[in-house]
């Protein structure tokens, strides 16, 4: 753990907050400033906002850069708008999953930005080189020098616009951006995020992301840390790498199928796996499960049928907005039907519950 | 600075033991529910449930993560604090003023191996 843990741009201001710091993706990061439960309750009632300058940004230019993202990308980028943002996974031939990542397309031709995992910057950028022999284009990762904040929640538009200056960030769709500028250098501005409500990621300069940090909470936004941008992401459905979607799962059996567009296009890495996987059906599938008891599901614990394990948690909290022992879950196929009875082992006990959606929270984008 | 009571007895998993007769009234210290933060969950043992000292007999949750609890003597579970099942915040509040178990202990010589208040808040310093 101990392994070179790298800083973001704000440490030393996470720091004299007094956050509880912790190693996450090779970074020594916020976990929390005062409580979990309070930072979620903000992103859901007000505004929070969460240094994520560890996340990796990775452009692809060259006139052969639309065929060669849509070459590493599951999602379909031909033609896309400038200033739209794609989600979707970078698979390996077997179809399961580099990593997930925003796509966003520039607003200039042949130009895209990648929007990666912090832990897994270094292996990204190498697999998105290995591929790009007979493509004319370049690769650059500039995750060094951009710093990344999160400004989520229902007043998040009103601190963008009121606090920022950020005045066309109001009239930003779901998954588009615009390019501003902060005193005289690069701004990237979009209406994203991982929490489940209306909010944006600005993208800068290390020395932008410390002012902007600095108004926002002056302004009265709360810091967030990053045990509740797991709270926050679970509760809205949302996958984390490493949980969820990995190098031994597919999208498919991560229930994201829909950013893996086989039909519309005709070739890109991992296709022919997935198209495979759809034609044989899956043998597992990630579900929610909800206890009837108040015991708390963790990552990692089994999930039985009659004694017998079917599967396991990759990721369970008592839900801080529902109030509800949940988790999600990869079990086996056969158990995966809305209404099945479950049980997780947790400890030495095992505590029933039922299969349920996934999304546990009712999302609050803005359309 | 965690707090600690004279008079009772530690176990290194951030027990405390309260004597009374031979009943050992068993619960977490101030240092254990500080470093947990906001507790949402108590799991805890069935009533006539046998224990040897170092058994795991249920654990305390913060939304983060769950934290075993370690049984510091051996004996059997005479009383579970069932206020704590649907306010498991009240360790937060006052680790020392609200137990988790009740044992009625086998050995009492168990104890011994414990430490007092002095020792444990010298071991909590060093972490």
């Amino acid at each position: 753990m101990e392994e070179n843990l790298l800083k973001t741009c704000l440490y030393d201001k996470h720091v004299a907050l007094g956050a509880l710091m912790s190693p996450f993706g090779g970074f020594i990061m916020p976990i929390q400033y005062t409580s979990i439960t309070d930072e979620h309750n903000a992103v859901r009632h007000a505004a929070g906002m969460f240094d994520v300058s560890h996340m990796g940004e990775i452009f692809v230019s060259g006139p052969d850069a639309e065929k060669f993202v849509n070459h590493i990308f599951s999602n379909n980028v031909t033609g896309i708008p400038e200033g739209k943002i794609l989600y979707g996974m970078m698979l390996y031939p077997s179809g399961t999953v580099v990593d997930d990542l925003l796509v966003y397309k520039e607003f200039q031709p042949d130009h895209f930005l990648l929007v990666v995992n912090a832990s897994n910057i270094a292996k990204d950028y190498e697999w998105i080189c290995a591929q790009k022999e007979g493509y004319d284009v370049e690769v650059v990762n500039a995750s060094d020098t951009w710093g990344e904040i999160a400004l989520q929640g229902p007043q998040a538009e009103k601190f963008a616009v009121g606090t920022l200056g950020l005045a066309p960030a109001a009239d930003l769709g779901f998954y588009t951006y615009y390019e501003a500028e902060w005193k005289g250098q690069r701004m990237v501005v979009s209406r994203t995020g991982y929490t489940g409500e209306d909010g944006f990621e600005i993208y800068c300069s290390h020395e932008a992301v410390n002012e902007i940090w600095d108004m926002l909470l002056a302004a009265g936004v709360v810091p967030c840390g990053l045990g509740c941008r797991d709270t926050l992401r679970f509760e809205a459905g949302l996958p984390l790498y490493g949980h969820e979607l990995s190098d031994e799962i597919t999208p498919l059996e991560a229930g994201l199928g829909m950013f893996v567009k086989v039909k519309d296009k005709e070739e890109f890495i991992g296709r022919d796996a997935i198209a495979a996987q759809k034609e044989a059906g899956l043998a597992r599938k990630i579900v929610g499960i909800e206890l009837h008891d108040k015991a708390i599901p963790r990552a990692g614990y089994p999930v039985e049928v009659n004694g017998q394990q079917v599967g396991i948690v990759t990721t369970g909290y008592r839900s801080i907005s529902t109030d509800r022992s949940v988790c999600v879950a990869m079990i086996d196929k056969a158990y995966t039907e809305l209404g099945t009875e479950v049980e997780v082992r947790i400890r030495k006990k095992v505590f029933p519950g039922t299969v349920c959606k996934k999304r546990f929270y009712e999302t609050n984008y803005k359309k | 600075m965690a707090k600690t009571v004279e008079g009772l007895y530690y176990s290194e998993s951030h027990e405390w033991v309260k004597v009374e007769g031979d009943v050992a009234v068993i619960g977490i210290t101030d240092y254990a529910q500080h470093s947990m933060g906001d507790l949402s969950y108590v799991d805890m043992p069935e009533v006539d449930d046998e224990l040897e000292a170092g058994d795991e007999f249920g654990a305390v949750e913060s939304v983060k993560a769950a934290s075993d609890l370690y049984s510091p003597v051996s004996g059997t579970v005479i009383e579970v604090n069932e206020e704590l099942e649907d306010a498991p915040e009240l360790l937060n509040e006052d680790a020392f003023a609200n137990w988790i178990i009740k044992v009625k202990m086998t050995d009492r010589s168990e104890l011994e191996g414990l430490m007092d208040a002095a020792a444990y808040e010298a071991m909590c310093a060093e972490a």
